[in-house]
């Protein structure tokens, strides 16, 4: 098996190994990175992997030129990652926003931990979840997915990986330590049965005075490097030619938007939830490794004869707000489960409060996931 | 009557009719250098990828040059070159830049790659000033100089560059200045050829934010001054330190050899791959 790309079988393994072999069966040539606890493995794995298969990892001297590095490989027409931490996220929004600028397809792992500032490292905290949204300057929308297991460590990244792939955007896992550090079985399938996009590619032979190759919201094929295309890539405002245009504001109207059109034109494509309400009156509304107390809680409420259902996020962003309304049209209450203080919350909130009683349940110590016993209490007062 | 079309005209996109570059900018020279070298070199421009960040000297090749170029964000064009060419080996990858970018802002992925020694070339345009912002001081702006944010002087100690890139451990280091445009050409054309980090400092003018205010004149009064100061390498090392002060030495700095990173990586990747076997 040593040197394949798709190591079919069952596992024991780490959610951040599985991480990696997910990258890897989704076709990851080149990865860079810079080490950071709880993300680190995943760098390693990919370190060992992926020169066994003619890709390479490359440790660099910091988050910034790792996903510079990574970006600058994307347009050779490779498909490429890299794994941080909050930290680390924090140092690469600049070069995120370029991402999204020049349509550059990317996957950006964060296995998140406790902060503000270096924090707790090892502490399993959701501590970014907007901070792809909202993090690097400027008007924009973001992919990204929330794994709750070392099983959709794998698959999400797969999915991350088509993603960036089909929209030509960079797609985030917003993982933790919790799920990124947790180690149970993970099933890989066999190569043939794992979906894989790749990306349009302009054709060879196009005249580069005709390469269309920016701000379609369907995705412009990719003028990669090195194929007599001539391409001009610039950060700066520029037209669907990829030509700088400084002066007039309409170029730069039509650049916002057909950026953030591409994600929101195709939101039924990408939006993903796991619903599990129906006839309840209370409604948990979760994500991530959260979402694993907030689905026991509920099968403890029902054994009591409460009608308790489960909504779980499993895209943050594009933020699924239709399935969050259509969720608080049927549920009387609303409760909003993040071992945080509350990020996700306010944004759930304005979407299901007109229609339902929304309220907050932090863990009794962030960081610990909310105890199934406390979330049971909690569903008993707001049901009084 | 025949229409007089530079040589080096068809290097340029075609859509291009004008430069952003203000009068007696020292960008044109350094442009027509490289486009001469590849040109000289019986290469086109379809060999190479063009990388570059923010600064008057990222215009060099964006969207001058008509060839694949990444007009990058500030100090981090040689980051992104990496990975251009971890992808496409065989291509020739080429960084233009200023001081502000390459020195300041970008000077952690500077000093890397030149330990990594991973071939490129990196052509530094220094004119000892933030010129597009409005003549604010660079790390390579002399003691004492006034500019717009050391309206009394500058206070610190200025890098010189090319020894910080010979120190990181580049294999190919060269300095001239604007006045030396045909060994500048010369030396641009052995950094392509190179199988290393190549990096060649350029001094050069920048005569609106740094020539009018400091008073160091005009673009042709600073390209005498120039003259004047330069001193070949052979010349200076008969020179004391003091002897020295004031004048920019020229020439082809290191010119050595050093494993190269995208080779080390081809090694280890037959070995990995001899193991699997």
């Amino acid at each position: 098996m040593k040197g394949t790309r798709v190591q079919t079988g069952k596992y024991f393994m780490m959610g951040n190994t599985a991480c990696a072999e997910g990258a890897l069966a989704a076709g990851c040539d080149f990865a860079a990175g810079y080490p950071i606890t709880p993300a680190t493995e995943i760098a390693n794995r990919l370190a060992e992997r992926l020169p066994q298969v003619g890709g390479m990892f490359l440790q660099m001297e910091d988050e910034i030129s790792s996903i510079a590095a990574i970006i600058g490989a994307s347009w050779t027409g490779k498909k490429v990652m890299t794994a941080t931490s909050g930290p680390g996220i924090s140092l690469m929004l600049e070069n995120l926003g370029f991402a999204i600028g020049v349509e550059t397809p990317c996957v950006i792992v964060n296995v998140q931990r406790g902060g503000p500032t270096t924090g707790m490292p090892t502490a399993g905290v959701p501590a970014d979840m907007v901070q792809p949204k909202r993090g690097s300057h400027g008007d924009y929308e973001i992919i990204a997915l929330c794994p709750a297991s070392p099983q959709e460590m794998f698959e999400h990244t797969v999915l991350a990986f088509n993603f960036a792939e089909k929209y030509r955007v960079p797609v985030f896992i917003l993982s933790d330590a919790f799920v990124g550090h947790m180690r149970e079985e993970v099933v890989i399938p066999e190569a043939g049965r794992i979906e894989i996009v790749n990306r349009k590619v302009t054709e060879i032979g196009t005249d580069p005075q005709k390469v269309k190759g920016f701000l379609d919201e369907d995705v412009a094929p990719m003028p990669i490097f090195g194929r007599g295309f001539r391409s001009h890539v610039t950060s700066s405002c520029h037209d669907e030619y990829g030509k700088r245009n400084l002066s007039d504001l309409t170029a730069l109207d039509n650049f916002i938007r057909k950026l953030s059109d591409k994600i929101l034109k195709h939101k039924e494509d990408i939006v993903r939830v796991e619903r599990d309400y129906e006839g309840a009156e209370v409604v948990l509304v979760s994500y991530g490794a959260v979402s694993r107390a907030a689905k026991m809680a509920a099968i403890r409420a029902r054994e009591q004869g409460l009608p308790v259902g489960t909504l779980r996020l499993i895209t943050p962003w594009p933020f699924p707000s239709e399935e969050i309304e259509e969720m608080a049209r049927k549920a009387k209450k609303v409760i909003v489960l993040e071992n945080n203080l509350g990020q996700m919350y306010p944004f759930i909130k304005a979407e299901a409060a007109c229609h339902a009683d929304v309220s907050f349940l932090p863990p009794r110590v962030i960081g610990e996931i909310q105890d199934p016993e406390a979330i049971l209490n909690r569903i008993r007062e707001v049901m009084k | 009557m025949s229409e007089i079309v530079h040589p080096l005209h068809r290097f340029i996109r075609p859509y291009v009719t004008s430069t952003t570059n203000c009068p007696g900018c020292g960008n044109g020279i350094a442009a027509q250098a490289i486009l001469r070298a590849v040109d000289e070199l019986g290469m086109t421009l379809d060999d190479f990828i063009f990388v570059t960040g923010i600064g008057c000297s990222a215009w060099i090749p964006s969207p001058f040059f008509d060839v694949d170029v990444l007009h990058t964000t500030h100090g981090r064009p040689i980051a992104f070159a990496l990975g251009i060419k971890m992808g496409l080996p065989e291509k020739k990858v080429m960084v233009t830049s200023g001081d502000g970018d390459l020195a300041a802002i970008g000077g952690n992925h500077l000093i890397h790659n030149a330990r990594r020694n991973i071939e490129m070339v990196v052509i530094c345009l220094n004119n000892g000033i933030y010129g597009m912002t409005g003549g604010q001081a660079a790390p390579t702006t002399p003691m004492g100089l006034k500019t717009a944010t050391t309206p009394y002087g500058t206070f610190e100690n200025p890098f010189d560059i090319s020894e910080l890139v010979i120190a990181a451990g580049a294999t190919f280091v060269a300095r001239w200045t604007t006045h030396h445009a045909r060994q500048l050409t010369a030396s641009i054309k052995k950094a392509i050829q190179k199988k290393g980090f190549s990096f060649i400092e350029v001094i050069t003018q920048c005569p609106v934010q740094y020539g009018k205010k400091t008073g160091s004149g005009s673009a042709v009064q600073m390209m005498k001054e120039y003259k004047e100061k330069s001193i070949l390498l052979k010349e200076a090392a008969k020179l004391s330190k003091d002897e020295l002060h004031g004048r920019i030495v020229v020439g082809e700095l290191v010119d050595k050899e050093a494993p190269e990173m995208l080779e080390e990586i081809n090694r280890m990747k037959k070995k990995v791959a001899g193991e699997k076997a």
